[in-house]
């Protein structure tokens, strides 16, 4: 476990030192997300705007989601982008054996090589909009509640990634995948706005097929305090379970590898 | 003690038979037809910790697919692998930990950084405590004469200088057992020199065992009393170079510059000739009657240059193959 640590400490030392040749990045970075939030407030507002709610969720708790969802941003940009999609260049010129003959889990490797700072902004933004909206909303923050959401903000992270890593993983066989992840991103972009917000066929495929409610709908929930003891075992349960999916399949995917590689 | 053991090593690769062009592919997409390719057949040898070994074949001949079922990213389809002490496929850290795999095709540093970036990085991942690491890299450092290069993002590196920085980092954790693919690939002659005798120096020195594939004579001949060689995927031959030489190459070239044409039939007292053009020839003369031959030649005919080689390797194995005169 030590070394692990040690070594993703020197991961991203080396990666900040590279991306840092490149500092006018940052700025347009946060100049980027900025607009991007001024832009999804908007759009809020808008469903806001003669009294009316959506979902059955407040104006704040809406706020809410749209900050997990910001926040979620960051750090696809921060890790999970600049991470995975490198498998998809390791598999196509053959680095993958580089990484295979290390003395170190492969996944923990392709997953967490790189660190971009890039999506930092991001994430700073989406803290900044849920505590705002969460105190807005009259939330208070009890010991119960912060620990049921960092929960279930950690269950989310978890989720998210494994959705990546699964994807950026069947690269082993598909080689080219990378367009398949904008997919991923497109469909996630419904995380912005409550789950309850959907009709109902959405918001069954939003919650059993591609778990968005478990990315920002619950989360938020759990912030605003209002989250149920069942949810919160299910978003346990669900981010256990896409963890434990992302490694056996990538066991999966190596062993097809190391069989059928040239 | 063997510290690499191959015993009736077998490879069949599953690949789909597909016409070329737009129906054949729509025919593949409907029906879907496999063959089976062996790309390696009941490949035996054993290697001594310390020896320097040389893996000759020709392109596609199985070398690469042999050891990647040495270094674990393959797993054998018939026939059991032993690399110091352990089965390779299983990826242990133990096994990870005393091997090394060097692709001259490929590479493992970060391209936007310097050299002593990635070797933190693979410091770190191996386990190498910094006081240690930096005296490992000052060490080899110096044997591979890399010294501002390492402060140097790599993609501003010649391509014999990130070599050697690829070197060093493949060595950092001071494997036991080194698998060189093609490691001198696309290097100038200096550099190649300069590799092969860093690949002689640290055998020496750290007793390390050598597996080495190269398409340059050189290499073999500077750095492998043994060898082994691979054709169509089995292996035809495990011995010593010296007697391969001389059974795979007879005879040796010998070009000629004239003072004026000559017809081929004059050549014939000589040696077989390769070619004629112009003023210059080409003959192949066994090597027992080379310098009777060579003096013979300087003594009967208007020579203004002569020069003695050996027929490149893949000529000779495509020659010898060609006659099957191995077997």
């Amino acid at each position: 476990m030590g070394r692990y640590l040690s070594t993703l400490r020197i991961f991203w030392i080396a990666s900040l030192t590279a991306e840092l040749e490149y500092k006018a990045n940052f700025v347009i970075e946060l100049v980027a997300t900025a607009g991007n939030l001024v832009g999804s407030i908007f759009v809020l507002s808008l469903f806001y705007g003669r009294g009316q709610s959506l979902g059955g969720w407040s104006w704040e708790g809406a706020l809410v989601v749209l900050g997990v969802y910001t926040l979620l941003e960051g750090v696809t940009s921060t890790l999970l982008q600049p991470n995975l999609s490198t498998i998809v260049a390791h598999v196509r010129t053959g680095s993958l054996d580089f990484v295979l003959l290390k003395p170190i889990d492969s996944q923990f490797w392709l997953s967490a090589r790189t660190f971009s700072p890039w999506g930092l902004p991001g994430i700073a933004l989406g803290a900044a909009l849920i505590g705002y909206a969460a105190w807005k909303a009259g939330a208070t923050p009890s010991p119960p509640t912060l620990l049921a959401a960092a929960l279930m903000l950690v269950a989310s992270l978890l989720i998210l990634y494994s959705l990546w890593f699964v994807l950026a993983a069947s690269s082993i066989w598909f080689v080219k995948i990378w367009n398949a992840t904008e997919v991923l991103r497109s469909v996630l972009v419904a995380g912005r706005f409550p789950v309850s917000a959907f009709p109902a066929g959405l918001r069954a495929f939003f919650t059993f097929v591609v778990p968005v409610a478990f990315l920002t709908t619950v989360p938020a929930e759990a912030i605003l305090g209002r989250a149920s003891g069942p949810w919160l075992l299910a978003g346990g349960a669900v981010a256990a379970g896409s963890m434990a999916l992302s490694r056996w399949f990538w066991q999966f995917a190596l062993r097809f590898y190391t069989s059928a590689s040239s | 003690m063997a510290i690499v053991r191959a015993q009736g090593l077998g490879k069949t690769y599953r690949v789909a038979d597909k016409q070329p062009g737009l129906a054949g592919t729509l025919r593949h997409f409907v029906n879907r037809r496999e063959r089976l390719i062996a790309a390696v057949q009941d490949v035996s040898f054993a290697i001594e910790p310390g020896e320097f070994v040389g893996f000759l074949g020709a392109n596609g001949a199985g070398k690469t697919t042999t050891l990647k079922m040495l270094t674990g990213l393959i797993h054998p389809t018939s026939g059991t692998v032993e690399v110091a002490g352990c089965v390779p496929h299983r990826r242990q850290a133990a096994f990870l930990g005393q091997i090394t795999l060097v692709m001259g095709q490929k590479q493992q540093l970060i391209w936007d950084l310097p050299p002593l970036d990635s070797l933190r990085v693979n410091a770190a991942v191996y386990g190498i405590p910094p006081a240690e690491s930096r005296r490992r890299i000052d060490e080899l450092a110096d044997m591979l004469e890399l010294g501002d290069e390492l402060r140097r993002p790599v993609r501003k590196l010649s391509l014999g200088q990130r070599m050697k920085a690829e070197l060093l980092a493949a060595l950092l954790h001071r494997p036991a057992v080194l698998f060189l693919d093609e490691p001198t690939l696309g290097l100038d002659v200096n550099a190649q020199a300069r590799v092969r005798s860093f690949l002689a120096d640290y055998n020496r020195r750290f007793g390390a065992t050598v597996l080495l594939t190269s398409h340059y004579m050189a290499d073999i001949t500077a750095l492998c009393p043994r060898v082994l060689l691979i054709h169509e995927g089995r292996l035809f031959y495990d011995g010593s170079l010296e007697t391969l030489t001389q059974r795979l190459a007879p005879c040796r070239e010998v070009r000629l510059e004239l003072h004026a044409p000559l017809g081929a039939d004059v050549f014939a007292s000589y040696g077989d000739v390769e070619a004629i053009e112009g003023r210059e020839v080409r003959l192949l003369i066994p090597r027992e009657r080379l310098t009777e031959q060579v003096g013979r030649l300087l003594a009967d005919l208007a020579v203004v240059d002569l020069s003695v080689s050996d027929p490149p390797i893949e000529d000779i194995i495509g020659r010898l193959f060609h006659r099957g005169a191995l077997a």
